[in-house]
């Protein structure tokens, strides 16, 4: 069975693995794991360029926006104001207008905004953006999101870096059952079996930073991450067997002796 | 025979020093940063880049200049 590319916003993607680019002990390191990986979307984070030290190493230097699809954030807006600023100046740099929204409510568990992502999407949408969308994992919410004009929509598996795993199967179950834009799980995978669970929920991507880039063998772990999403993927397809308290015999009872 | 005058404006949240008819295409060539791979927002205003030869920086300026950095 030939699988259907991941599209987003009219846009095919090759691979349903979207790989962040924080955290990385190196530029090296991060644009080697992105390789491996086969991400053919990075998410990215617009900074102050540091003036004092002119010749320090930039993203851009070894990962080359043309030949993957470089995904602007919004991490550390609290608003929906400073996040339209911020991907502004992102669409300004290069162009960009596949942004992914990330509006946080709580510096500690860093949980989103809902209220604020909900305004900021409809204003950036009204922008011309195309608008994914970190979400918490409340169908109606997602809803919402859906009528304001997101392309896709982005619910946490558990809070961003704490590689929990995925906490609440069942909303991201009624999620996939209510919407046909991507849904796309971000935040809190802590290793690739995570990946997988989300991919056979019906999950149609994985969008994975800190489990890949704080392993203590990021290269590996992308790689290990690549297979689980493809893994998971073809599982869902497949149709998995009903699941049943009793025994059931895998070998036939006839001619036994 | 005239000074130079020279005005202060703030980039990326530090105060600095230039002269007076400094143009933002100046400040950006000094600082040696790649135009194709910054915006740049002049009092919370994001600039043309194409027109940075064309603006003129004025005494408390507050300029910022972004790029990509790693993110989740």
């Amino acid at each position: 069975m030939v699988d259907r590319k991941l599209k987003i916003a009219n846009k095919n993607f090759k691979s349903r693995l979207i790989v962040g680019t924080g955290k990385y002990r190196s530029f090296r390191e991060c644009a080697k794991a992105i390789k491996v990986s086969g991400a053919d979307i990075v998410t990215v984070a617009v900074r102050r360029v540091n003036i004092s030290n002119k010749n320090k190493a930039r993203l851009m230097d070894y990962i080359d926006p043309k030949k993957i699809t470089y995904l602007p954030n919004t991490a550390g807006c609290f608003n929906a104001e400073d996040a339209i600023r911020t991907l502004r100046l992102a669409r300004e740099i290069g162009g960009w207008k596949l942004v992914k929204l990330e509006v946080l409510g709580d510096k500690k568990n860093l949980f989103p905004e809902m209220i604020e992502t909900l305004r900021s999407t409809e204003l950036l949408t009204k922008e011309g953006f195309k608008v994914m969308v970190y979400c918490n994992d409340d169908p109606l919410m997602a809803k919402r999101l859906e009528n304001a004009g997101a392309v896709a929509i982005m619910p946490l598996a558990a809070p961003i870096g704490s590689g929990l795993g995925i906490q609440n199967k069942v909303n991201i179950k009624i999620i996939r059952q209510q919407t046909k834009l991507p849904l796309i799980i971000d935040a809190g995978i802590g290793q690739a079996s995570d990946a997988s669970i989300a991919m056979e929920l019906g999950c149609d991507g994985v969008l994975i930073n800190t489990a890949i880039a704080k392993a203590k063998n990021p290269v590996q772990m992308a790689e290990a991450m690549k297979f689980a999403v493809i893994s998971g993927r073809k599982s869902f397809l497949s149709g998995r067997i009903n699941p049943n308290l009793f025994g059931s015999r895998s070998t036939t009872k006839k001619g036994i002796i | 025979m005239k000074v130079k005058n020279k005005i202060k404006i703030t980039v990326n949240g530090k105060q600095i020093q230039v002269i007076h008819n400094f143009s933002m295409k100046s400040l950006i060539t000094n600082l040696k940063i790649p135009l194709n791979k910054i915006a740049i927002e002049l009092n919370k205003k994001i600039i043309d880049k194409k027109r940075i030869s064309k603006i003129y920086l004025q005494k408390g300026d507050k300029i910022e200049i972004v790029h990509f950095i790693g993110g989740g």
